[in-house]
């Protein structure tokens, strides 16, 4: 199944790539891993979904955990928590379909970010499954490409993932 | 206090008590170089950076000290790599400190710039890249503090070349502060307790020892395990000194060429207690029956290690010298072991036919030096006390074998990377590092060569190093796969032995000899270990003895090939 992970790392030069590094190196199966800043300067969160049966998984997180660089991993997919990706699409919308885009685009609640005379990017924030539906539904109207963020998770309630 | 970043370093290495450094100058590292020439800080010159950070690795696992290798950017760091992934696959603590081209330059392709931050990923415990004076002494004070504590292992240093020549204000931090370091010392004290209660229930368990207990120092407390519960013992490659091979509890090597009993018993025993092990393929063979009737129980201090080959269904985290000193406790304290040991009476009996039954054993063959009664020599006339250095291969498991070794630290040889050159330079480092002690170098003529260079290095600081050179002609390991599954089809093993070994000794400056008769093998150890400085003995061994029992790569453990007599 699918977990995904919490993972706070320090700021620093190098560190990407030893998260980067070890997972190719143990051939562990990443679905998306998204990278910011957070509310501490010196820490990075690292957001990571990766597909894993259980012992796999805690290989995962103890190979993981012990880089040096890395402060805490917290596994957020039991939890209740709210996870989000953000997408761009941009679909081919002449004046004879545009109207009808908008609607699609209506009903998923995403946003026109840019439009011109052949083309319009559609924003999308969601769950995975809502950002492949709106992709499979503006397939009919020629996708010229999509740039997706991989998913970031956050606990609900008070208590930070540092804190987990 | 005001000082260059080079001075800095040197100052660095004295706060950790570093007594030698290992290494060879180069363009990046001259500021550094000059800063120990101005301190006259000890330093070993090897021929090649390859020899410098075998030799370093030798030291550590020969002192249980963090080994020290400086090397210049580029080549001189690209030709640490192997070292460091060797030091790395068998924990071994190093302080790697590499020379980097000038901020300016770095990630232009300059003269002399490799990336080896990025291409010692993989294979460090952790890995830094000083581009600010200031920040060297906290860098040097975590390197050492991250190689030598919880699971040992290799750190490097890359220092930008303007980084030595800048002035920086030096002080060295008592403590280190890692967010995200926290090596495990103390575990769960009822996991202790449980595995008591299953100890004491057990007919038929397995005491299983690696190279964890040579690295912790606990020794001792394997010893007083075995004798305490009356458990048998097997070890991997990497645990052996642990506890003597003459103890009658100690019943050998297990896995690929262990012994018939080792093997036997990890098949068919109920309790396997591993400590301070990897579950490496070599030890487990076919790893979906390995141990197939036993419950699992996994001493170490990473937990990364617990499930990663072999399912665990008892694991104890922690520093050895904590979990087996707790367990101890708890055995004296709840446990009838007088009883425990008399519960052991029809398995040791067990385990004592296996071991009669199909013992260690070789054909001589008349008129041809045999390397098993080589290294069985070398064993007797050192009495088991000496620091046996190998090679990797034949040479390596035949030394495994046929030597008795009695103490921790006393076997070096590269387990799991497998690295061929590592003998000899790892036999100059340890001899660094035990000046009274006995080294002796047991390699072949393949990977004699890999690092012949530093018979250079051996001579020049009369380093008393002896070298015995199993010489068979030939690939001798991979010439064995040949024969046993590739249908005699010698695929360049042959290395036709054009090279008088001896001659090439004597011309960097140590002196050698040559045994080509049985009846001269016992004469010629005796001399070779009496003389005052180094030797190297070119041994001319059958180029198609094998190592024997073996199970093949795949099989189960009890499916082994027997050979011998």
């Amino acid at each position: 199944m699918k977990h995904t992970l919490a993972v706070l790392v320090e700021n620093r030069p190098g560190v990407l790539t030893h998260i980067s590094g070890l997972i190719s190196r143990r051939a562990f199966n990443i679905e998306s891993i998204a990278a910011g800043y957070t509310e501490e300067a010196d820490t990075t969160r690292i957001t990571v979904v990766v597909e894993a049966d259980e012992i796999e998984l805690e290989q995962v997180v103890n190979q993981l955990s012990k880089l040096v660089d890395v402060i805490k991993i917290t596994d957020l997919t039991a939890m209740d928590a709210i996870h989000r990706e953000l997408a761009l699409i941009k679909v081919k919308a002449s004046v004879e379909t545009r109207s009808d885009i908008v609607d699609i685009v209506d009903i998923f609640r995403a946003k026109i970010v840019d439009v011109n005379r052949e083309t319009m990017v559609i924003e999308l924030t969601g769950e995975e499954t809502k950002i492949d539906a709106l992709c499979e539904v503006l397939h009919e109207y020629g996708i010229i490409e999509i740039v997706r963020t991989g998913k970031i998770a956050l606990s609900r309630g008070p208590i930070p993932a540092k804190e987990l | 206090m005001r000082m260059t970043g080079a001075q800095a370093v040197v100052e660095s290495l004295k706060k950790e008590g570093v007594e030698i450094i290992f290494g060879y100058p180069g363009g990046a590292v001259l500021t550094l170089y000059d800063a120990l020439y101005e301190s006259e800080y000890p330093h070993i010159l090897t021929r090649h950076e390859q020899g410098a950070i075998h030799a370093a690795d030798g030291y550590a696992r020969a002192t249980g000290k963090p080994g020290v290798v400086m090397a210049t950017s580029g080549p001189g760091a690209t030709n640490l790599v192997t070292g460091i992934a060797t030091a790395y696959m068998d924990s071994i603590p190093l302080v790697v400190i590499t020379g980097q081209v000038a901020v300016s330059l770095i990630g232009r392709d300059s003269f002399q710039e490799a990336d080896i931050r990025g291409i010692t990923t993989p294979i460090t415990k952790h890995n830094y890249l000083v581009k600010k004076g200031d920040e060297l002494p906290k860098v040097l004070k975590e390197a050492f503090h991250i190689a030598m504590t919880g699971r040992p292992g290799p750190v490097v240093v890359d220092i930008a070349k303007d980084v030595f020549a800048a002035e920086i204000d030096f002080y060295y931090p008592e403590k280190v502060e890692l967010r995200g370091y926290h090596p495990l010392y103390e575990g769960d004290e009822g996991v202790l307790e449980r595995l008591a209660v299953e100890m004491e229930k057990t007919r038929k368990p397995v005491l299983f020892v690696g190279g964890g207990v040579n690295l912790s120092d606990t020794a001792p407390e394997v010893r007083a395990l075995v004798e305490l519960t009356g458990f048998p013992l097997i070890t991997s490659l990497m645990g052996l000194g642990a506890v003597p091979d003459d103890h009658p509890l100690h019943f050998g090597l297990v896995g690929m060429h262990g012994t018939y009993a080792a093997n036997m018993a990890t098949t068919e025993c109920e309790l396997l207690i591993g400590i301070g092990v990897r579950f490496d393929d070599r030890v487990t063979g076919l790893l979906e029956q390995f141990a197939p009737k036993a419950k699992v129980v996994h001493f170490d201090i990473d937990a990364a290690e617990i499930n990663k080959n072999v399912r665990t269904d008892i694991r104890v985290l922690g520093h050895l010298k904590w979990s087996l000193s707790k367990l101890l406790d708890i055995l004296r304290d709840k446990c009838d072991c007088e009883a425990l040991q008399e519960q052991m009476r029809p398995w040791l009996s067990q385990l004592n036919d296996w071991r009669s039954e199909n013992p260690l054993s070789y054909e001589a063959r008349a008129g041809q030096v045999m390397p098993q009664a080589v290294i069985e020599i070398v064993d007797e006339l050192t009495q088991g006390d000496a620091v046996i250095v190998t090679d990797v291969g034949q040479n390596q498991m035949w030394a495994a074998q046929f030597y008795h070794f009695k103490n921790p630290r006393s076997w070096l040889t590269s387990g799991g990377l497998g690295t061929m050159g590592y003998g000899l330079p790892a036999g100059l480092g340890a001899q660094v590092g035990c000046p009274h002690k006995k080294v002796v170098v047991i390699t072949g003529d393949g990977g004699l060569m890999m690092n012949c260079q530093e018979l250079d290095t051996v001579a020049k600081f009369s380093l008393p190093v002896k070298i015995m050179v199993l010489n068979n002609q030939v690939l001798g390991m991979v010439a064995q796969w040949q024969r046993m599954f590739y249908g005699g089809r010698y695929a360049h093993t042959n290395l036709e032995g054009r090279t008088d070994l001896v001659k090439l000794a004597e011309a960097m400056g140590v002196p050698g000899m040559r045994v080509t008769q049985p009846d001269e093998v016992r004469r010629t150890l005796q001399e070779a270990l009496a003389m005052p400085g180094p030797v190297l003995v070119d041994f001319r061994i059958p180029s198609d003895e094998d190592v024997m029992p073996m199970v093949p790569g795949g099989a189960r453990l009890d499916q082994m090939v027997m050979g011998g007599k």
